[in-house]
């Protein structure tokens, strides 16, 4: 039943909202009324560099082939898939001739660990703390959290970014403000060169750590005041079980249902924090180079970041989907 | 959930994050039609002589590209909230037609649609976003960047919409409506739209700050038109004259508090309004939006 | 009346809900003077519509009122080892020693009283763990085992998840939890209410089979006045937040002094009787605005002009203890002889 009600739905939704999704991507481009080898022949130019009619021409051919332009429309589109499913996406323009896929390989380490950390740290300490807030919250500590919490949570990514970068970088020199680790040092697993990595990764983990745990933390306060009120938590107060049991087995453990959901909602705006706060901080992941990528006009390098991450990201909200029966009995016996 | 406004009106103004907000959005909507009486052109540059500090002439001082801080704000919070206005309202529309249309159709409509709306949610629109806006670029202004906007700012509340229809229609009225042969489209605007009206105005709210915050980042990243002031490109180009190394904090930190105030004030109205409307699940959307 | 047989005793107890509302407070006055005395090793029934106060008479006697419910005046004491015990004078340690041990509680509304993440084996550990020391988790199993066996139900429930157990298995559960320690006390709120009538009967059955192996005290509350004749040895009538009628239950059925009591009993089905079934007329008085003098007086057929003036006394004729006007000359005012 289970596997009829649950599993089956949802892996078939995952398979259509990938295929969906590859599929806008790669007809939005093919819709536009510019096409991206005009627009980079239009970038070269506006640049002031003069070309040669008869070298625009052979450029445009080079372009065509080089961003699956050539064919028939069914052909570019079975080719994409193929190249993606072997993860080929050509070679970046304006890094040539390095293909897309090595640059993507270099960024991501430093995305995946900037992202996972603070995700699952502000998941775990934003459900934590709103979790006891909203179980004491008529104390003063709770509404007092809960009155900064009103200030923060608002504040995007952007803006908050922005501020820790004034704050630390320009007015209290403590921090390094750009990069992932201090130009020329080789990566290696020393205590020096990992002490490096954190000190870069500070700032913009905090930027996401906190408004990531302030959104967390008034969700789960939220959840928390109503699980509260739930029949089964008056019972176990009324049979006198022990408050430790009745916070943490009962309260805690049904207020995590509904946030392991949320998780998986929020990934998708997780990542667009983590690409923006990239690029306020220079720091070398995808968000910088698909930063540079737009303002370069590298439409191969574009295309492969876009398809990888909707790819990951639905996978990753596939995966907290399939984990969520664990924790849940109801979906697990229906 | 249907009440007479002005009761409403009176018991929301009793909470004092309702009221602050208010206020605050007074003062930034009045500085948005002073900008109807600025004395300069928000695009010509160099009118003023550069970087000038706070004086009488100039309130917030100038900034590297010759304007006076204090008028080009003005500008930008107008467009701002103009941008956001069109994608919420334009967003509203999508959402309630498509709420109501699986709510009330249910069957394969409502399949279609959710499977739609749940294909929104998981997938990072971030990412198409900046995808569509890279190739439009020519053709941004504040209502394509608003238009856009709306086209991927619906999901969430049709699904909150449909749940309410889906509710009302269990209810009895809905049932004596139908027997008594009204017409559907007179049921639903006479009979449900009280209800829904609430719902489109609360999520209308936090969706126009999603749609302010989307424009900032998509002009920080570069996809907007610079030459239209709004709080992303001012930000944007007090950050390409290199504002924070050259300490010029007027230019850079007027659009970021004028953001702040904004982001803030939305986000207590609307928490204000939807523990008004429900005490219970006053649980809000996570990430942002 | 023995004095050593009274094992629960109220005087004027009044308990209401104090509601801040713009421009003021609101009081609900869901308990309004109460004067019990519930006795060793009997069913005693407590009738009346919903929203009569029942509900929040079963909280204040158990001593679990949180805000905005507050106790206004008067005590509950218990009989224990003795000795008489005011529970709203006990430290909050001193109270979660006498839950389930002393005197346990079946709630309402049996479909969501259950942890739905826990198997029912783990919530009997839950309350075993509380209330027992130095037992292992393999001891307590077994406890609870004999425990359902004993009782007639399925052992396989300790393996069930609460979805998956029906609506009647759930209400029994939550009883034989109840029962789980042997308490002096059980009180049962609507423990029938939402079942089928066959479904019923068990549940019915399985009390009474408690309450007959451990001779004590089980308190239930029901609208319903069809169980109360099949199970209650005494009733009591709530209406308003008072008792306004109080006797052995066949003397009630056979003799009701209170016209809402009348009302309550003819509206029960009855073979051989194709009349109609007269119910009261109107709706049950707001707790927070009730009429003056007696306050079914809006509703009462027999309303006299003091009805509407003063609120009656309670008087009592033996067993029989009533509030009404009508039969103020009978009996001894409640004051002298109860307190």
């Amino acid at each position: 039943m289970f596997i009829r009600n649950y599993l089956i739905p949802r892996l078939l939704q995952y398979f259509l909202v990938i295929f969906l999704g590859i599929t806008i991507v790669f007809f939005i481009p093919r819709m536009a009324p510019t096409n991206p080898v005009e627009r980079t022949i239009a970038e070269i130019r506006s640049r002031g560099t003069y070309l040669d009619p008869a070298y625009v021409q052979q450029m445009v051919d080079a372009l065509t082939e080089m961003y699956g332009l050539s064919g028939s429309w069914l052909q570019q589109y079975k080719d994409f898939w193929v190249r993606l499913s072997t993860g080929d996406f050509g070679v970046s323009f304006f890094q040539f001739p390095t293909p897309v896929m090595t640059l993507i390989k270099r960024a991501l380490p430093w995305t995946v660990g900037l992202l996972f950390t603070t995700t699952v740290f502000s998941w775990l300490f934003g459900n934590i703390v709103g979790g006891i807030a909203g179980y004491a919250h008529n104390r003063r500590w709770s509404k007092l959290l809960d009155g900064i919490m009103m200030f923060i949570r608002p504040i995007p990514y952007y803006v908050f970014a922005l501020g820790l970068l004034i704050l630390f970088g320009y007015v209290y020199r403590k921090f390094p403000i750009a990069g992932g680790a201090s130009i020329g040092r080789t990566p290696s697993f020393t205590l020096s060169y990992i002490l490096d990595v954190l000190r870069h990764a500070f700032l913009p983990a905090t930027s996401l750590a906190v408004l990531g745990a302030a959104s967390w933390f008034q969700t789960s306060k939220l959840i928390v005041q109503n699980v509260n009120a739930e029949d089964f938590v008056q019972y176990a107060q009324l049979g006198g079980v022990k408050e430790s049991r009745i916070i943490f087995r009962y309260i805690i453990r049904n207020a995590m249902l509904p946030q392991i959901t949320n998780l998986a909602l929020s990934l998708g705006q997780i990542l667009s924090g983590a690409l923006i706060t990239e690029i306020v901080f220079s720091y070398p992941g995808l968000g910088n180079l698909l930063y540079s990528a737009i303002s370069t006009g590298d439409y191969n390098l574009i295309m492969g970041i876009i398809s990888l991450s909707i790819v990951a990201i639905t996978t990753l909200v596939l995966i907290v989907d399939l984990v969520y029966p664990l924790f849940d009995p109801r979906i697990r016996y229906k | 959930m249907v009440m007479p406004l002005r009761s409403t009106l009176k018991e929301l103004f009793r909470d004092y994050r309702f009221l602050c907000a208010f206020i605050v959005l007074c003062f930034l909507a009045a500085l948005a039609v002073l900008s109807f009486f600025s004395p300069y052109d928000p695009t010509v540059w160099y009118y003023a002589p550069r970087d000038l500090r706070p004086s009488a002439q100039h309130i917030l001082g100038t900034c590297s590209r010759g304007q006076d801080i204090f008028w080009q704000a003005t500008f930008s919070i107008r467009n701002s909230l103009v941008i956001s206005v069109v994608a919420g309202l334009i967003s509203r529309i999508i959402a309630v037609v498509v709420g109501l249309v699986a709510g009330y159709q249910g069957g394969k409509a409502d399949r279609l649609l959710m499977f739609i709306s749940d294909g929104f949610l998981v997938i990072p629109l971030f990412l198409i976003i900046v995808m569509l806006a890279m190739l439009i670029r020519d053709k941004m202004n504040i209502f394509t960047t608003g238009l856009l906007l709306a086209v991927f700012g619906w999901a969430w509340d049709a699904r909150v919409i449909r749940s309410q229809v889906l509710s009302l229609r269990e209810r009895e009225f809905t049932k004596t409506a139908i027997l008594s042969g009204t017409r559907t489209l007179e049921l639903v605007f006479k009979e449900y739209m009280p209800y829904i009206t609430p719902l489109a105005f609360s999520t209308l709210i936090n969706n126009m700050s999603w749609a302010i915050g989307m424009e900032m980042t998509l002009s920080i990243v570069g996809l907007t038109n610079m030459d239209i002031p709004t709080l992303g490109t001012t930000l944007k180009w007090a950050l390409n004259y290199q504002a924070i190394l050259m300490r010029r904090w007027n230019w850079l930190l007027t659009p970021v508090l004028l953001s702040v105030l904004l982001f803030i004030a939305l986000y207590w109205l609307s928490v204000s309004i939807s523990e008004y409307l429900d005490p219970r699940t006053r649980v809000q959307r996570v990430g942002g939006e | 009346m023995q004095d050593g047989d009274v094992v629960l005793r109220t005087d004027n107890l009044r308990a209401h809900y104090v509601l801040d509302i713009p421009g003021g407070q609101k009081v609900v006055r869901a308990v309004d003077g109460v004067s019990l005395q519930i006795r060793r090793n009997e069913i005693y029934g407590i009738a009346g519509e919903s929203g009569c106060g029942k509900t929040t008479l079963m909280k204040t006697l158990y001593a679990a009122i949180n805000r905005p419910l507050r106790l206004v005046s008067g005590s509950v004491l218990y009989a224990k080892d003795g000795q008489e015990l005011d529970v709203y004078a006990l430290r909050k340690r001193e109270l979660r020693g006498l839950r389930w041990r002393y005197m346990a509680y079946v709630p309402q509304g049996a479909m969501s009283i259950f942890n739905p993440v826990m198997k029912i084996k783990e919530t009997y550990r839950d309350f075993l763990s509380s209330h027992l020391k130095g037992k292992t988790a393999a001891e307590m199993f077994e406890i609870a085992k004999d425990h359902i066996d004993k009782l007639g139900l399925p052992i396989s429930i300790l393996e069930a998840y609460p979805h998956q157990l029906s609506g009647g298995m759930r209400q029994r559960v939550a009883i034989a939890l109840a029962a789980l320690l042997r308490p002096s006390v059980i009180f049962a709120d609507e423990p029938t209410t939402a079942l089928d009538v066959v479904v019923q009967r068990g549940v019915v059955q399985l009390l009474k089979d408690i309450q007959a192996d451990l001779h004590n005290t089980i308190i239930l509350v029901t609208h319903d006045m069809g169980i109360h004749a099949n199970v209650t040895d005494r009733l009591a009538i709530m209406y308003a937040g008072r008792i306004i009628e109080e006797a052995p239950t066949v003397e009630i059925f056979r003799n009701p002094l209170h016209p809402y009591t009348q009302f309550l009993i003819n509206s029960l089905p009855q073979f051989g009787d194709a009349g109609q079934r007269v119910s009261a007329p109107g709706q049950p008085p707001s707790l927070a605005d009730l009429p003056s003098g007696c306050a079914f007086h809006p509703r009462c057929p027999k309303a006299m002009p003091i009805c509407r003036e003063l609120r009656p006394d309670t008087i009592v004729i033996g067993e029989h203890r009533a509030a009404c006007w009508l039969h103020a000359e009978r009996g001894t005012a409640q004051d002298a002889a109860y307190s």
